[in-house]
């Protein structure tokens, strides 16, 4: 038993997920089975915090600074989700007690991601986390476009599996470990073979953030997906897999940087550019905050682009202050409904603050904050990544990534213009909700705080950054 | 004696076949599920090859992990192909399109 006390976190929530499994089995009491996963969240951030940093399973997985930060984070977006699933679950008939059991599942998934330091592990967290959220965007399986979500979501994400794999095999035959340790030490410059294999793994981690041109299914299983689903692709999987991206390439190929820094460099850009063009023409929230996660995944690539301790702790602020303005414009998207219909179209917006001025005015906190508007945090967000790009002499990626965000300025800007000056439609009885009030309230208030108080947050991004440099 | 660079052209070979197969093909996802498992045995392949030859046991560990997880993932992708065919009525890849995109 004494080898299972370093992942602990891990081993816990996978405990929890199997007793709850069968738990739902005998009670029908959803509410119970919700409040017992968020407490065994709660407990695993706690386990988290306690855990020393050490490398396990014949260094197969490591316990560092980095990990930790990024698990909590992790558990976060995982927590959040269930949250905003206890507040839909009954009006948009997914009504299941799989739900938090798949979200606990995908979280194993995603912490193994986070710390594995070996090829192995690092396909078998990634599959964990895949599969389950396959499951979950088809969770809705009465209606037509959840299943088509699920679908397509499987067959192009069972694709990039396979990508990914193809890479990996290629690492493995050329540096003969599957240890990033092992394999760091015997890279060497020009080695075709091991470049065939990092595009490869590259375009693979590109499908799991969804980065142009890999980007095809992030729009329509957004938008078919059940809304807390949504949020929780949004959510916690872009975090995990920008951390493994990170640790594989820092860690294995740190010596043969220039190799890889064209492929996110050209991933970055890409993702911005097209994102900023894209989302204009969008009618549909869902489909307009898919384009915006996009867009935000090319700000964070830039981070990894410059592949210096700076670089990686301004992608690990970036990725937090993502984190915490996603939480909030979902448990707003959750809170467009009337009598159990919701709403997702950014007219049914119009005329919202005459109804609901306090919302109206959270909700252009966050959509400023997306768009990187100072004071608030998201202008802080980018201007580390920028400031870290520009030290790294990366000038390109930094203007267009200006440019980029003035255009993108647009479209969140015209999400304010609709709820502020157009004729009143609709009112929203979902703001009364207790469960989305614990949402978006931390969430406004971190994004507001961020500027007065940067401190414990630059901090925190500097120490996860430590462990690889 | 088969050298290593035969065994990776056919497992490319048969890599390309598995996504050509996802792209190019236009009437069922059943075929699409048959490409996957062709690309995750391509890689199979490789890693057995590459285990041969540089004398070293843990790709072909890694090929077995491969192995159980193809069968995972395609279970997994039946399940939701059911699904979808129960709701739409069909699984003829031009009619997958109330999403656009």
């Amino acid at each position: 038993m004494s080898i299972f006390i370093p992942i602990v976190p891990e081993f816990f929530i996978f405990l929890s997920a199997v007793t709850l499994l069968v738990v739902g089995l005998f009670v029908k009491n959803i509410k119970l089975i919700i409040n017992l996963s968020i407490l065994a969240l709660l407990i695993a951030i706690v386990l988290v915090f306690m855990q020393s940093i050490q490398t396990v399973f014949n260094n197969s997985l490591v316990i560092d600074e980095f990990s930790k930060v990024m698990k909590v984070l992790i558990l976060m977006g995982s927590l959040s989700a269930i949250v905003m699933y206890h507040s839909s679950r009954k009006d948009l008939n997914i009504d299941l007690f799989e739900f938090p059991i798949l979200i606990l599942l995908a979280t194993i998934g995603m912490m193994i991601m986070v710390s594995a330091n070996d090829l192995i592990a690092i396909f078998i967290g990634l599959e964990l986390q895949s599969l389950t959220l396959y499951v979950l965007a088809a969770l809705n399986r009465n209606h037509l476009s959840s299943s088509e979500a699920g679908l397509k979501y499987f067959l192009l994400g069972a694709l990039s599996s396979g990508l990914l794999l193809f890479g990996l095999s290629y690492i493995y035959g050329f540096t003969g470990n599957t240890n990033l340790n092992l394999i760091s030490t015997t890279v060497t410059s020009g080695n075709i073979g091991l470049i065939i294999g990092i595009v490869f793994v590259c375009s693979g981690i590109a499908f799991k953030v969804s980065a142009v041109p890999f980007h095809m299914w992030t729009p329509d299983v957004y938008e078919g997906a059940p809304t807390p689903v949504t949020a929780f692709f949004a959510l916690a999987p872009k975090v995990a897999a920008l951390a493994l991206a990170v640790r594989f390439l820092v860690v294995g190929f740190g010596d043969i940087s220039f190799d890889w820094q064209q492929i996110i460099i050209f991933l970055s850009l890409a993702s911005m550019i097209f994102a900023a063009f894209a989302a204009i023409a969008q009618k549909n929230i869902k489909r307009l905050m898919a384009y915006s996660s996009i867009g935000h995944v090319g700000y964070a690539l830039i981070g990894l682009a410059c592949g210096t301790a700076q670089g990686i702790s301004s992608l690990i602020i970036y990725l937090t202050i993502y984190l915490a303005m996603n939480i909030g414009v979902f448990a707003f998207i959750l809170s467009m409904k009337n009598k159990g219909d919701y709403f997702e179209n950014i007219s049914d917006l119009a005329g919202l603050y005459k109804t609901h001025p306090y919302y109206s005015l959270l909700i252009t906190i966050f959509m400023f904050s997306l768009a990187g508007i100072p004071p608030l945090a998201g202008f802080f967000g980018k201007f580390y990544i920028f400031i870290a790009a520009i030290e790294s002499n990366l000038m390109l990626l930094a203007i267009v990534g200006i440019l980029a965000s003035v255009i993108s300025a647009f479209y969140y800007l015209r999400v304010i213009k609709v709820i502020y000056f157009d004729e009143n439609k609709n009112s929203f009885e979902g703001f009364n909700s207790r469960s989305l009030n614990i949402l978006i309230n931390p969430s406004a208030f971190l994004i507001l705080a961020f500027c007065v108080y940067p401190v414990p947050l630059i901090a925190i991004s500097n120490y996860a950054a430590s462990s690889f440099f | 004696m088969i050298q290593l660079e035969q065994f990776l052209i056919l497992s490319s070979l048969i890599f390309s076949i598995g996504v050509i197969g996802i792209f190019l093909n236009r009437k069922n996802v059943i075929i699409i599920l048959m490409s996957v498992e062709l690309i995750l045995l391509a890689v199979n392949i490789n890693l057995v090859a590459f285990s041969y030859f540089l004398g070293d046991l843990t790709g072909q560990i890694f090929a077995l992990f491969v192995l159980t997880v193809a069968a995972a993932e395609a279970a997994i992708g039946l399940a939701i192909l059911v699904v979808y065919n129960r709701n739409a009525g069909n699984i003829e890849i031009e009619n997958i399109n109330s999403l656009k995109g």
